[in-house]
C-alpha cells in the first residue's frame, strides 16, 4: 500500500469509527442475540428457527415494540459446532452487549453456551434442545421452552398401548440430544415391560448409515427409534430402503421436519411415525389456533417452505416470550429479565409457556411444558391425529 | 453370515468412490508435492455441479455427470494456472497456505451461490434395491461403484500406457531429469492437478446424489483423501485403489462390529497404525532421492 493509499484508508476509518460512535439509533433499539446452527449438520433446522423468530420480531415492533422501543434481532451462526456456539455467545454478550439470547438449537451447542452465561451473568431462553442435562445440572440462566427427552418419552408412554411395541432398537446421533434421547426412552421402555435391543450411535456428520442399518436390520425388535435432525433422517429412511429394512420406524425430537423428509426421502419416509411439538396441518390442534393460523400465513407469504413450520415456531414462540419477559422487567436489563422470566405467562403456538423451577436447589432452571403429538407418514401425506 | 455380507457389500458399494478421491489426490500429492487443501471442495464442486444442471437446468442425469466432472476438470486447471504456476519453487509452507486460502473461499463461495442448507438430488434410479438373497443394494450406488471403477481402469489406463501418463511418472520420479529429456513441466503439472481435480468431482458427482449435498461436505471427503493416499503410498494409483477400498471395509466393519459412534475415527486409527509400522504407507515403491 503506499502512503497515499493508507493516509486515505486510515481518514475514511476513522470516519466510519465516528460515524457509528455518533448514531443515536443504537441506543433506541433492544438488541436481542440468537445463536442458531445456520450451516453445517443442522443448517436447515437453524434456519427455519431464525426465521420464525424474525416473524416475531416483526410483529412486535409493527405492534409498537418492548418499552416504547423496536427489538433488534442479532443473529449469528454456530455453524452446528460447540466451539464456535460458545464464541459467538461470547461475541453476543461483549460486544453486540445484548441482555438476552434464545439459542443455541442442539443440545450440545446450548450445553457449550451455558458456562458463558454463568460468566456473564446473562439470561438465555433455549428454544430447541432436548438434553435433560441442561435443566438439570444447575444453571439458573437457562430457560427452555422445548420440552426434555424424559418428558418427550413420559408424553410418548400414553401412546405406546395402541403402537403394541414389543422391543425396540435405537439409532441415534453421538451428542447430547441423541445419547439422552435413547438413555430416557430406554428407561421409560423398561418401566413399561417393553425390551430394548440395540442401541446405536451416528456421528452427527455421517452420511452413510448402512453398517448401522445392517446390524439392524438382523436385530428382531419390531421397532426402529430414530433421534436426528432431517438431513440425517433423510438419509437413513434412504438407506433404510436401500437395504430392505421393513419394520416400524418412530423418530422423536421434534427436529424432522416431516414434509422436508417426504420431499427429500421420497417414498422411503412412508409409514415412518414421527413425535412433534406443533402441527401445522392443523393450526386447530395448537394451544393458541388463530394465531397458530396467522403465523402459517404470514410465513407462507414471505416465501418459506411449509416445510419449516414445525421447526420454526419455537423461535417465534422464543421471541414472543423474550419481548414479555422484557416488558415484565421494565428495563433491558439481563439482571432484570432474568428475574421476570419466572413470573411470564403466556400462550405460545407449542402450548402454554411458564417457567417451573427444575435443577438443583438454589440454582434452578426454567422449564416450560409443551404439547406432544405423533404424526404418521402415508402415500407421501402427513396424518395427523384427531384432536 | 448375512450380516457379514452385506457389510461386505457396503464396503465394496463406498470403497469405489473413496478409490477414486485417493486416486485424485495420490497424483497431485505424489507429482506435483502440493499439500492439496482443495480436493474436499473439488469433491463438493462436483455434487453441486450435478445438483446445479439436474434440478436448475433439467439436464438429464446420465448426462449431468459426465458434465460434472469435465466442469471439476476446468476448474481444477483453474485453480493450478491462477494459483500454483506462479508459487513454483516457493517452499510447501507457502503453497499450503495458499491452499488453505483457496480452500476457504472455494467452501464460502459454495455457501453464498447454494446457502447452507442441505440440498437432495433426484435420480432416475427405483427406490426398491436390488435384492440377491440376503444381501440388499441400491441401484444408485451400484451405478455410482460401475462408474467409479470404469474411471479408475481408466485412470490407470492414462497413466500406464500412454505417453502423458509417461511423462507425469517421470516428473514423479525426477521432475530435473524429466525436464531436461523435454518434459514440459509447467503442462504437466496443470494436467496433474485438472485429472487429480476431476477425479475428486467425479467421486463428489457420483455420491451426491447417494447422500446429501451441502458446503462442509468436503471437509471430511478431504480427510479420507489424504487417510488414504497415506495408506497406500504416495504418487501410487494402485495403492490409492486398494487404500480406498480399505478404509472402506475397515469404517463399515468397525461400526457394524466394534462401535458405530467411531465409524470415522475408525479409519484413522489405522493409518496411525500403518504409519507406525510402515511410515511410507502400504504400497510405496521405492523413491529416487536426490
Amino acid at each position: 500500500m503506499t502512503r497515499r493509499t493508507s493516509g486515505v484508508a486510515g481518514l475514511a476509518v476513522a470516519l466510519l469509527i465516528g460515524a457509528l460512535a455518533a448514531r443515536p439509533e443504537a441506543q433506541q433499539t433492544i438488541k436481542v442475540g440468537v445463536i442458531q446452527p445456520l450451516t453445517g449438520a443442522f443448517a436447515a433446522s437453524g434456519t427455519y428457527v431464525s426465521n420464525g423468530a424474525r416473524i416475531a420480531a416483526d410483529e412486535i415492533n409493527a405492534a409498537g415494540g418492548v418499552l416504547g422501543r423496536k427489538i433488534e434481532l442479532v443473529v449469528e451462526d454456530n455453524k452446528s459446532n460447540p466451539t464456535e456456539a460458545a464464541s459467538v455467545a461470547e461475541k453476543l454478550i461483549v460486544r453486540d452487549k445484548v441482555p438476552v439470547l434464545m439459542g443455541a438449537w442442539g443440545s450440545s451447542l446450548t450445553l457449550a453456551v451455558m458456562p458463558k452465561l454463568m460468566e456473564y451473568q446473562v439470561p438465555m431462553l433455549v428454544e430447541t434442545s432436548s438434553s435433560d442435562k441442561i435443566t438439570t445440572i444447575g444453571n439458573p440462566f437457562v430457560f427452555r421452552i422445548s420440552p426434555p427427552s424424559s418428558v418427550e418419552a413420559t408424553g410418548f408412554a400414553r401412546m405406546i398401548d395402541q403402537l403394541k411395541i414389543g422391543k425396540a432398537d435405537f439409532l441415534v446421533v453421538n451428542n447430547d440430544w441423541g445419547l439422552g434421547t435413547a438413555d430416557q426412552f430406554t428407561r421409560m421402555f423398561k418401566a413399561h415391560n417393553i425390551k430394548v435391543g440395540l442401541v446405536e450411535n451416528m456421528a452427527q456428520n455421517a452420511q452413510d448409515m448402512s453398517a448401522q442399518l445392517a446390524k439392524i436390520k438382523a436385530s428382531d425388535a419390531d421397532t426402529l427409534i430414530v433421534t436426528t435432525a432431517v438431513e440425517q433422517l433423510t438419509l437413513v429412511f434412504k438407506q433404510a430402503a436401500a437395504l430392505g429394512l421393513k419394520r416400524r420406524i418412530i423418530t422423536t425430537g421434534g427436529s424432522q421436519v416431516p414434509d422436508q423428509l417426504i420431499e427429500q426421502a421420497g417414498g422411503a419416509a412412508n409409514g415412518t411415525s414421527h413425535i412433534a411439538f406443533f402441527a401445522p396441518w392443523n393450526p386447530d390442534l395448537s394451544a393458541d389456533p388463530a394465531r397458530a393460523r396467522a403465523f402459517i400465513a404470514e410465513w407462507k407469504k414471505r416465501g418459506y417452505a411449509f416445510a419449516g413450520l414445525t421447526e420454526s415456531f419455537r423461535g417465534y414462540d422464543g421471541i414472543r416470550t423474550i419481548a414479555a419477559a422484557i416488558t415484565k422487567a421494565g428495563k433491558p436489563d439481563a439482571a432484570a429479565i432474568r428475574t421476570a422470566f419466572w413470573t411470564v405467562e403466556l400462550t405460545g403456538l407449542g402450548g402454554k409457556i411458564k417457567f417451573n423451577k427444575v435443577g438443583p436447589a438454589g440454582m434452578e432452571s426454567g422449564q416450560s411444558i409443551c404439547d406432544i403429538f405423533l404424526v404418521r407418514i402415508e402415500n407421501g401425506k402427513v396424518v395427523v391425529p384427531k384432536a | 453370515m448375512d450380516q457379514l455380507l452385506q457389510h461386505l457389500v457396503n464396503a465394496v458399494v463406498l470403497g469405489g468412490t473413496y478409490a477414486l478421491l485417493g486416486i485424485g489426490l495420490t497424483l497431485i500429492f505424489g507429482i506435483m508435492r502440493v499439500v492439496n487443501f482443495t480436493h474436499g471442495e473439488l469433491y463438493a464442486f462436483g455434487a453441486y455441479a450435478v445438483y446445479w444442471f439436474v434440478a436448475t437446468s433439467g439436464v438429464n442425469f446420465f448426462l449431468a455427470i459426465p458434465l460434472a466432472i469435465a466442469a471439476g476438470l476446468l476448474l481444477g486447471a483453474a485453480v493450478e494456472y491462477l494459483l500454483l504456476r506462479p508459487m513454483r519453487g516457493a517452499d510447501i509452507d507457502t503453497t499450503m497456505l495458499v491452499m488453505i486460502g483457496a480452500w476457504i473461499v472455494m467452501q464460502n463461495s459454495e455457501m453464498i451461490v447454494w446457502g447452507g442448507v442441505a440440498k437432495s438430488i433426484t435420480t432416475p434410479f427405483p427406490e426398491s434395491p436390488l435384492v440377491v438373497g440376503p444381501v440388499s443394494v441400491s441401484w444408485l450406488r451400484l451405478f455410482a461403484l460401475g462408474f467409479a471403477l470404469l474411471l479408475i481402469a481408466g485412470t490407470y489406463v492414462l497413466i500406464n500406457r500412454t505417453k502423458l501418463g509417461k511423462a507425469m511418472r517421470a516428473t514423479f520420479q525426477d521432475s530435473d531429469t524429466a525436464a531436461l529429456m523435454g518434459v514440459n513441466i509447467r503442462a504437466i503439472h496443470t494436467a496433474t492437478f485438472a485429472i487429480g481435480s476431476g477425479l475428486a468431482a467425479a467421486a463428489g458427482a457420483l455420491l451426491g446424489p447417494v447422500f446429501l449435498v451441502e458446503p462442509t461436505m468436503g471437509d471430511l471427503a478431504s480427510l479420507k483423501a489424504f487417510a488414504i493416499v497415506i495408506l497406500g503410498g504416495l504418487g501410487n494409483v494402485t495403492g490409492a485403489t486398494i487404500g480406498g477400498f480399505a478404509l472402506a471395509l475397515v469404517e463399515e466393519m468397525g461400526a457394524g462390529y466394534v462401535s458405530s459412534g467411531y465409524r470415522d475415527a475408525m479409519g484413522f486409527a489405522i493409518i496411525i497404525v500403518v504409519l507406525l509400522i510402515k511410515p511410507t504407507g502400504l504400497f510405496a515403491r521405492a523413491e529416487r532421492v536426490g
